[in-house]
């Protein structure tokens, strides 16, 4: 047996992480579990760390339950259910020391591969539902829920919780209740009789998740969707951005089928290629719906020549980059935040987007929404920049709130009757002052007609290639981008409350890590300013933030520094004091790694 | 290259149609394509097809990618929508359009390089999706705009101004739109107008994608001794297999045809354009055989032309998707938004 115990006793503060063979139907007893803690009231994030394939090879679940509500991802794992033999190895030396490694003894482990400071918890769990279960596939899937089983003594995981799990996930299937639950007593009754159990590191029933939900930031995407009234969805398949629209697909068959002719008020293409899904999203558009595309990195390459034309055209429309690990194919099922340069200057010639930066799956409902009104009202198309981590992991949330009094903002729409009014409509004529001109739709009266072309155009909308005509519509296009400035979504700072002079940027899917970062720093006496930016173009906070702190930590997750990248280009701040913490593996950014980095660069700073 | 308009002219006596338009009134901005330019009387025939079908302008919407032939949505129909997008994807564009608007009008131009190259792609499933778009190929086998390079319908042995043959084989849009399980497909000269009016009409009419390749000469670069897209060689060598008569709707319709000869086309205001086979053995219902008479045609180096694919029961994009019937654009909020409560009910699955 290990010596002494190097985790200390953690109730509700713990990391479980799951090793399986992808396409083994893990996933739903690694949700099982996952839905167990969280409704005994403990704050939990489930993080899928799988590979680009369909069946046979090696895949992670990892479970952080924290009483505080940290979601980040630590460098800790307390108990590690290794289940696949061919990781077996690299599972145990992931285990942090005191830590616990379930594994299925049905087979002799190899005695070569032990850890002093790790303790082993051998159950026979091929043994055991090989005995109880037929044929091969239940067995497999049985296997599963026996571990979660195991777990239940082992961590002290309410039972009776996961019966009713259990009870609604098959409440269609009745028959299927009494096998699972016969597969949790099987793991659970063998690790009662040969463990202490419950181990030091277990679960205890909080409130901790009163008006909270689990949810996937792009299931969150295609609510927000809904919510704002979009109608028409292109898309050609690409992970991680797939399941945004099958979850849209699936609200709106739920919402938006009329219950009596089965009509369908929306229309999702699945498009030839992602080229061809940014026309149709612009058509879809210009023609008067609110239109979008999920895609990734590679997508938004493809997409680029409709992007820089709805640019230029100022049509709106929402492009959602779920972001993966690139350059070019990269890792599919990783992620990264490494698109950002790419989505703000999209496409050749002088071009800028507004860029929304959604930090977990709430602010993915949030900003969808926000974003069709913003392309509407700014009549350019807008990005919404999610990853891998926020788009398909589980995260904990305060729920989802709906204003019934919302109407969207379709901006500057002339009506026919409007138009009738009228002595002549010219499509780019700056009327307001504020950049943004007003537009026509197709269908509805003769004198709002207009061609929309990507050549070169003046005020009026017809073509030219006259120089000041040409540059009158560019300047103003650069006009709207100062309007657009004080539209997007606001960056949210959060003060120490001490006096400073450290300040800490980040986005997205990073800003979990910061938070717990801030707090270990703060422990040891080092207190930052934080500002969580969530949108570009920047308002005139950020350029505050920048000016009143000595260094700014930029903390992002790619390997250029994109975010610092474009503070230098887009800010009047001192590139020098300006320094990235990055972190680019493709796993999501895990806290530690942000404060200890913070530390030891303001250790060195203080000896220079 | 400057854009001008036209100057409208009125006089009493200009002959109106049913909603009380002239056919200046469908009219655009001035071409500026080169003198004699095929894509010309293509514009021409479109004014003339959509003024005698009485269409509102503000219905249509003319899409078009990059390239001569996509210019030429500016030269007419001034009171409609027009949408010169990017090369190649112009079928995206009106894909996007016609799901936000189903009731739109929609015709799009593009050019045999557009299509054929860039755009092949995008054409395919256009005609695939079965799009309600009538989708004219202004085909002159070369790229204009960029001085005469080959396009993929250039014909292989045909030579280009430069005196260089052309070896590789070329695209029909015709046999490819037919292929690929398109609803209507037909071909037409640019030096017809006879021809090329009714088939308009018919597609405009077809509810589905129709695909109209016209054989549109360019007087620039492909118009000499060796090309086969030359107005002398389309007119020596094309060959109808169809004529068109046009039936009113307030007369009485006339059975001078035996049956199985005579192809309907039911239009926007009710008229009926018949399409009279010309060549007995030719049937545009069948599919195995308009692709057989093509290719036997084409080896015998003609032009066939008329209406030479039809199927007017293959399901539009909309049908295939089962979209409600008023306009996606025009729901009122309320029908697409399932409010508070059901977000609030949504989400106790989330627990």
């Amino acid at each position: 047996m290990p010596g002494a115990d190097s985790t200390p006793r953690c109730i509700n503060d713990f990391v479980i992480k799951i090793g399986t063979v992808n396409g083994t139907g893990s996933a739903s007893a690694n949700a099982l579990l996952m839905k167990a803690l969280f409704r005994m009231g403990i704050p939990v994030t489930g993080k899928n760390l799988f590979p680009s394939n369909i069946q046979g090879l090696p895949t992670w679940y990892e479970i952080r339950a924290s009483r505080e509500g940290y979601n980040s991802r630590t460098g800790r794992v307390d108990m590690m259910v290794a289940m696949n033999a061919q990781t077996y190895e690299q599972d145990l030396t992931e285990v942090s020391p005191g830590g616990y490694l379930l594994y299925d003894s049905s087979w002799p482990r190899d005695r070569q591969l032990a850890r002093e400071d790790v303790h082993l918890i051998g159950i026979p769990l091929a043994d055991m539902v090989n005995r109880h279960f037929t044929p091969a596939r239940v067995r497999i899937l049985m296997k599963n829920i026996a571990y979660v089983g195991a777990l239940c003594a082992l961590m002290d995981i309410d039972r009776d919780v996961v019966r009713a799990l259990i009870e609604e996930t098959f409440a269609a299937k009745k028959k299927l209740i009494e096998p699972n639950m016969q597969a949790i007593t099987l793991g659970h009754d063998y690790a009662r009789k040969h463990f202490d159990c419950p181990l030091p590191v277990r679960a205890e029933t909080m409130n901790g998740t009163d008006d909270h939900v689990l949810i996937d930031g792009n299931q969150a995407a295609a609510l927000g969707c809904l919510y704002a009234g979009a109608t028409v969805g292109a898309w050609y398949p690409i992970t991680p951005s797939t399941s945004l629209m099958d979850a849209f697909e699936s609200l709106c068959k739920r919402y938006r089928t009329d219950p009596d002719t089965g009509e369908k008020r929306y229309c999702v293409i699945q498009a030839e290629d992602e080229l061809a899904a940014a026309g149709m999203v612009v058509g879809a558009s210009w023609a008067g719906a609110r239109a979008f595309t999920p895609t990734s990195g590679p997508g938004i390459s493809l997409m680029g020549e409709f992007i820089g034309f709805a640019y230029y055209t100022e049509i709106p429309a929402v492009f959602f980059d779920v972001q993966r690990v690139g350059p070019s194919t990269g890792m599919p099922t990783r992620t990264q935040q490494g698109d950002l340069m790419a989505a703000a200057y999209c496409s050749h010639g002088d071009t800028r987007h507004p860029v929304l930066l959604p930090a977990d799956p709430r602010e993915c409902f949030e900003l969808s929404v926000a974003a069709f009104d913003l392309a509407d009202r700014l009549q350019t198309p807008v990005f919404v920049l999610s990853d891998l981590d926020i788009g398909m992991n589980d995260w904990m949330i305060p729920k989802m709130t709906w204003d019934d009094e919302y109407s969207p903002d379709r901006g500057k729409v002339l009506s026919a009757a409007e138009l009738e009014e009228l002595d002549a409509f010219h499509r780019f004529d700056d009327v307001d002052g504020d950049g943004i001109p007003y537009r026509t739709l197709p269908g509805s009266h003769r004198k709002g007609a207009y061609f929309v072309r990507g050549s070169g155009h003046n005020r009026l909308g017809g073509y030219t290639e006259d120089a000041v005509e040409y540059q009158e519509v560019v300047d103003r296009l650069l006009g709207k981008w100062e309007t657009a400035r004080s539209m997007v979504p606001a960056p949210i700072r959060t003060d120490s409350g001490h006096h400073t002079d450290i300040g800490i940027i980040a986005y997205g899917s990073s800003h979990g890590a910061v938070v717990e970062a801030l707090e270990r720093l703060a422990e040891r006496g080092i207190h930052a300013n934080y500002l969580r930016l969530r949108a570009f173009p920047f308002s005139d906070e950020v350029q505050a933030f920048l000016d009143e702190h000595a260094t700014i930590f930029v903390v992002e997750q790619n390997r250029d520094g994109q975010m610092r990248s474009l503070l230098k280009l887009e800010t009047h701040a001192d590139p020098d004091k300006l320094v990235s913490i990055l972190h680019y593996s493709g796993l999501p950014i895990p806290s530690d790694a942000v404060s200890e980095r913070i530390r030891r660069y303001i250790r060195k700073e203080a000896v220079a | 290259m400057s854009f001008i308009t036209k100057p409208k002219v009125e006089w009493s006596g200009q002959r109106r149609n049913p909603l009380g338009l002239t056919i200046r009134d469908y009219e655009g901005g001035m071409s500026t394509l080169c003198a004699g330019c095929g894509h010309d009387s293509v514009t021409a025939a479109l004014v003339q097809a959509f003024w005698e079908l009485a269409i509102k302008p503000e219905q249509v919407i003319k899409m078009s990618g990059i390239g001569c032939s996509s210019k030429t949505p500016a030269y007419f129909l001034n009171g409609a929508h027009g949408f010169n997008s990017v090369h190649g994807r112009m079928p995206s564009v009106a894909t996007g359009a016609l799901a936000a608007h189903r009731d739109l009008i929609a015709v799009g131009i593009s050019g045999d390089g557009d299509s054929l190259s860039i755009g092949m792609g995008q054409f395919a499933h256009a005609v695939r999706r079965n799009i309600n778009l009538l989708y004219i190929i202004e085909n002159n086998g070369v790229y204009g705009l960029t001085k005469g390079q080959f396009s993929a319908s250039a014909d292989p042995g045909s030579k280009s101004k430069a005196g260089i043959e052309n070896r590789q084989q070329a695209i029909d849009p015709v046999a490819a739109a037919i292929s690929l399980g398109g609803s209507f497909a037909a071909r037409s000269f640019s030096g017809d107008k006879k021809q090329l009016v009714p088939l308009i009409k018919a597609g405009l009419a077809h509810p589905g994608c129709a695909v109209l390749d016209v054989i549109s000469p360019c007087v620039t670069f492909n118009d000499h001794e060796g090309s086969t897209k030359s107005y002398a060689w389309t007119r020596e060598h094309h060959e109808s297999v169809t004529v068109a008569d046009l039936v009113e709707p307030a007369e009485a319709i006339e059975a001078n045809y035996d049956e199985g000869e005579e192809l309907p086309v039911k239009l926007h205001d009710d008229s009926v354009i018949r399409f009279r086979k010309l060549e007995a053995d030719y049937d545009p219902g069948d599919r195995a055989h308009a692709l057989e008479y093509l290719e036997r045609h084409r080896a015998l180096g003609k032009v066939v032309t008329g209406l030479l694919y039809r199927d007017s029961d293959l399901p539009e994009f909309h049908q295939l998707s089962g979209t409600a019937l008023q306009p996606l654009r025009d729901i009122e909020f309320d029908c697409l938004n399932p409010g508070a409560d059901a977000l609030e009910d949504l989400q106790r699955k989330m627990r």
